[in-house]
């Protein structure tokens, strides 16, 4: 599966459009992390833990969009946008969605 | 009967150590950070990074893919307790615009590490998102951090 956040797959030509495609992933951190995150807080910088979360979270998304590409018979996904909200306290939505196509 | 001055010494003192320990450890981490963004940034100039929709017309692509890099970063106590100081008169907050100048850099630089292992020669199209994370404690009032995600779509090509 070609992902590609351009309108079209550079070097090659969208024969068939199936829609759009989604995929979302909702997660809150856990205590161990949160409570590391608050003591980050005093000194400022990275806090790695939510990097990672939202890493896994936002692959998860990719890959739940992937499948539902795969599932129309798409062989790329492209203009492939992401979105992130705070659904509710400690928890973070990320959204991904693009087109599917098929490209040659 | 207790002192009242020993009573107000032990409220001030803990907000005044952490304060002094947000502002050492927080300007370490951010001096030992910039040097290092600089390097890799240094290090990876060779692979274009363009906010261009497209690729330029010339260039012979053989294969594409979806490239991301995020961080998630927050700001020290001194430099929380500076900024609601700034709120009242108002102007820049110097010191959460250079953390989050970090963040983007990271983040982008994360994106091109990430191109650069695949064997990708260039990225296209690269958007960057801000997004402000909750934090669970105080009715989620506090601010956890801010994430910064930045993706493109990285191209190889014909040589």
């Amino acid at each position: 599966m070609i992902l590609s956040n351009t309108e079209d797959v550079p070097g090659q030509e969208i024969r068939e459009f199936y829609g759009i495609v989604t995929g979302s992933s909702v997660r809150a951190k856990h205590i161990g992390r949160d409570f590391m995150a608050g003591l980050k807080n005093l000194v400022g910088g990275e806090l790695t833990g939510y990097t990672e979360l939202l890493q896994e979270a936002r692959q998860e998304a990719i890959d739940r969009m992937i499948e539902q590409a795969r599932s129309t018979g798409a062989n790329a996904v492209v203009n492939v946008r992401f979105s992130t909200s705070s659904v509710a306290q400690g928890a973070a939505e990320i959204f991904a969605y693009g087109t599917a196509v098929q490209v040659e | 009967m207790e002192d009242p001055l020993v009573q107000i010494g032990a409220q001030i003192i803990p907000f005044f150590l952490l304060m002094l320990m947000g502002f050492i450890v927080g300007t370490t981490i951010e001096s030992n950070h910039y040097r290092e963004i600089r390097k890799r940034e240094a290090q990876t100039r060779h692979l274009p990074t363009i906010s261009f929709r497209r690729p330029p017309p010339s260039w012979q692509i053989t294969s594409t893919a979806l490239v991301h890099g995020n961080t998630v970063v927050s700001i020290d106590y001194f430099k929380r307790f500076l900024a609601g100081l700034r709120a009242i008169t108002g102007g820049r907050i110097t010191s959460y615009e250079s953390l989050l100048d970090r963040a983007r850099r990271e983040a982008l630089l994360r994106m091109k590490a990430s191109a650069i292992e695949n064997g990708f020669d260039a990225i296209v199209n690269v958007r960057l998102e801000t997004a402000r994370l909750a934090n669970s404690s105080r009715n989620g009032q506090g601010t956890a951090g801010v994430e910064i995600f930045a993706f493109g779509t990285a191209v190889k090509l014909a040589s």
